[in-house]
């Protein structure tokens, strides 16, 4: 085996983990805070990538020529667009079930992503979308023939997913907002007796995790040029596994989820056979989980009896 | 996917009951399907398939209908997944009482639909679906309009060996139907031509990340990849083997030629010098030049498939009047015996249902993103 192949099948792996470690984030951070599995959160990322299109589409329209300028705007209208879309969400499918059974949300979440999907298809069209390439170019190293690369845009998402789980994880163990969270999470009762707005804490968190989303449908966009209503359904239920590989309801475990199963699939497809990735990383999931119930690094759960 | 199969369930049921109740007054049509992925991925395709029957049966209607009945379209959905095609079809045979049906697309599809035509006795021609199985399974109701993926992989094996010298050929398909049977048929040819494939793998529908894959590809030094799939995946593929520096010819069949091609790969400079197999180009056949005129008068450009589903309801249409029936069986019977006048040219079919004729040529896109015939 050849050093280079090699070097470049765990970059593969490194570039698809981060991509499922960004998307990760936003289902760990609602499950984290809440203990619901937000399965509408594919179909926010979807809609993150339509908007992109029509941001870029717009921008572009007016002349912007400066490609760091046009991307910060396009992130921009993404991520308040995106962030509203989380919010109403929210405020619609979850709230109005907070008293019930635990599995309430869950059956709405599914109802929100079954819609929020045909509500695309019919509105945008059923066919794939493309964006003209914005960030070209890539990072060699070695010689002509024998060289490892990661485009630029690749180099991005990767430095994005680590600023943005650095980020978070600041936000969540120093800051007030984090402190208030991390009350809701342990005793929402408690923690609103003390003077915690805790419908508001919830709003909050699925606000920044409809953010994340729409940062990944950006990069992502940007990256593959092109997406349809149905991108949701395979990238969700990757990103997810990755956060549940981590132990779901850390930010760290996402990331580092994401990349155990980037790299998983890329090895297993690279070496072995790619028809049965996905079942070598789905083992590799189940062999975690039969080890470590709460994921890689879950905190494990404790009934009070 | 559990809950997406009872999505599409409740959507037929729900449909189903709307179209019972519409029923009632239209004694006097002759109801054709136009079988095929109307929303999905492949919903370009569909559209073709849509664009071409609506014009043919406007067509026909002008000219006095059939047997004095005038056609009515009834669209059918199976957004390129088996299981919707099954429950398409059956609404289709049951609800709409259709006499006969032009579609599917995706093989996938085709195959189990046409064991419920089949069993209702309906007529079925599909205008794009090339694998072989269609017609192998002794069905005597079913046709088609196109060649067949043994036809289609032999014509690209011959080019890629004789005309590109090609050394080490990786293949690569999409794990469906359509797109194994493809690259089946194209490895058994460059087998017998003495080339073995340096690689041989399935990627997963719906995905958009190949990286892997196209380090593999690098790693087994190809020269030429010849994938077996639909637009959706090879656009992708294409530009992640060219971002990775990979210039390898890149072959494919039929299922890429949209120009939603272009949109998948995310540019034109992507698909430029891709080749592909497709029928001959009926746009420029003498048969289809006042049909054509017609279409591009009404703003449609007839691309792909679209004067192939125009020549399946010609073909229908055609045995309905001669055996004045609806009868499957009749119909079968006199289609396998007579030739017929369409758009694409005169057509003949052998008793297994092919078209005597297949047409497979090769096409190069250019960084137009146009696909023109390679002389």
């Amino acid at each position: 085996m050849e050093l280079h192949i090699f070097a470049q099948q765990l970059l593969n792996g490194l570039s698809l983990g981060a991509i499922y470690g960004l998307i990760a984030i936003g289902y760990t951070m609602v499950y984290g805070i809440i203990g619901m599995i937000n399965f509408a959160h594919g179909d926010v990322y979807m809609i993150s990538a339509y908007l992109t299109a029509i941001a870029m589409s717009v921008v572009f329209s007016f002349g912007v020529d400066s490609v760091p300028f046009a991307l910060l705007i396009i992130l921009a209208v993404a991520v308040l667009v995106t962030a509203a879309y989380g919010w109403v969400i929210e405020r619609i499918a979850y709230r109005p079930l907070r008293g019930s059974t635990r599995l309430a949300p869950l059956i709405s979440a599914i109802g929100m992503s079954l819609v929020l999907q045909s509500y695309v298809q019919v509105s945008q069209g059923a066919r794939n979308q493309g964006i003209p390439t914005l960030i070209k170019g890539s990072l060699r190293i070695g010689s002509d023939t024998k060289f490892v690369q990661m485009t630029h845009i690749q180099l991005l998402i990767v430095a994005v997913t680590v600023a943005a789980m650095g980020a978070l994880t600041f936000v969540i163990q120093r800051t007030s907002l984090g402190r208030q969270c991390r009350a809701t999470q342990q005793d929402r009762k408690m923690a609103g007796i003390l003077g915690i707005d805790t419908n508001r804490i919830i709003s909050t968190v699925f606000v920044i995790g409809a953010s994340m989303a729409a940062v990944a449908g950006v990069l992502v966009t940007l990256n593959y040029g092109s997406f349809d209503f149905s991108i949701d359904f395979i990238t969700g239920i990757k990103a997810f596994t990755a956060a549940v590989l981590g132990g779901i309801g850390s930010l760290p475990g996402a990331m580092l989820g994401g990349v155990i199963l980037g790299m998983s699939e890329a090895l297993f497809s690279g070496f072995v056979n790619t028809d049965y990735k996905d079942v070598f990383a789905f083992v590799l999931l189940v062999v975690v989980l039969i080890f470590r119930p709460s994921g890689l690094l879950g905190k494990a759960e404790f009934e009070k009896v | 996917m559990g809950i997406r199969t009872l999505r599409k369930f409740m959507a037929a049921a729900l449909l189903s009951g709307c179209l019972a109740a519409a029923q009632g007054a239209a004694a006097d049509t002759i109801k054709i399907a136009v079988a095929g992925p109307h929303t999905g991925s492949s919903a370009s395709v569909g559209e073709q398939f849509w664009h071409g029957a609506t014009q043919a049966a406007a067509d026909l209607n002008a000219a006095g209908g059939i047997n004095g009945k005038k056609i009515e379209l009834v669209k059918g959905d199976d957004a390129c997944e088996p299981k919707q095609a099954v429950a398409v079809a059956n609404r289709l045979v049951d609800v709409d009482k259709v006499k006969a049906v032009v579609g599917h697309f995706c093989s996938s599809s085709t195959l189990p639909a046409s064991d419920i035509y089949a069993e209702a006795g309906i007529l079925q021609m599909t205008p794009g679906s090339t694998n072989p199985k269609v017609t192998e399974r002794g069905i005597a109701t079913i046709f088609r309009m196109c060649g067949r993926d043994d036809q289609q992989g032999t014509v690209a094996a011959d080019f890629v060996v004789k005309r590109l010298k090609a050394k080490r050929i990786a293949l690569i398909h999409d794990k469906d139907t359509y797109g194994q049977g493809l690259v089946d048929a194209f490895k058994s040819r460059i087998n017998k031509l003495g080339v073995k494939e340096v690689l041989y793998e399935g990627l997963t529908r719906g995905e958009k990340d190949f990286n892997a894959l196209v380090t593999k590809v690098k790693a087994a030094k190809a020269d030429t990849v010849y994938f077996g799939g639909l637009h959706t995946e090879a656009g992708p593929l294409v530009r992640q083997l060219r971002e990775q520096g990979l210039k390898v010819n890149f072959i494919s069949g039929d299922g890429i030629n949209t120009p939603d091609l272009v949109t998948a790969a995310g540019g034109k400079q992507f698909v430029d010098g891709i080749y592909m197999t497709f029928g001959l180009d009926a746009r420029n056949l003498p048969s289809g030049k006042e049909v054509l005129e017609k279409f591009r008068a009404a703003k449609i450009e007839p691309e792909g498939y679209t004067l192939y589903s125009y020549a399946t309801l010609q073909a229908i249409a055609a045995a309905m009047k001669a055996t004045k029936s609806t009868d499957g069986k009749k119909l079968a019977d006199w289609l396998h015996k007579n030739k017929v006048n369409t758009v694409l040219g005169p057509k003949e079919w052998t008793p297994k249902g092919d078209i005597k004729v297949s047409d497979f040529i090769m096409y190069r896109w250019d960084a137009t993103g146009t696909a023109k015939e390679v002389k």
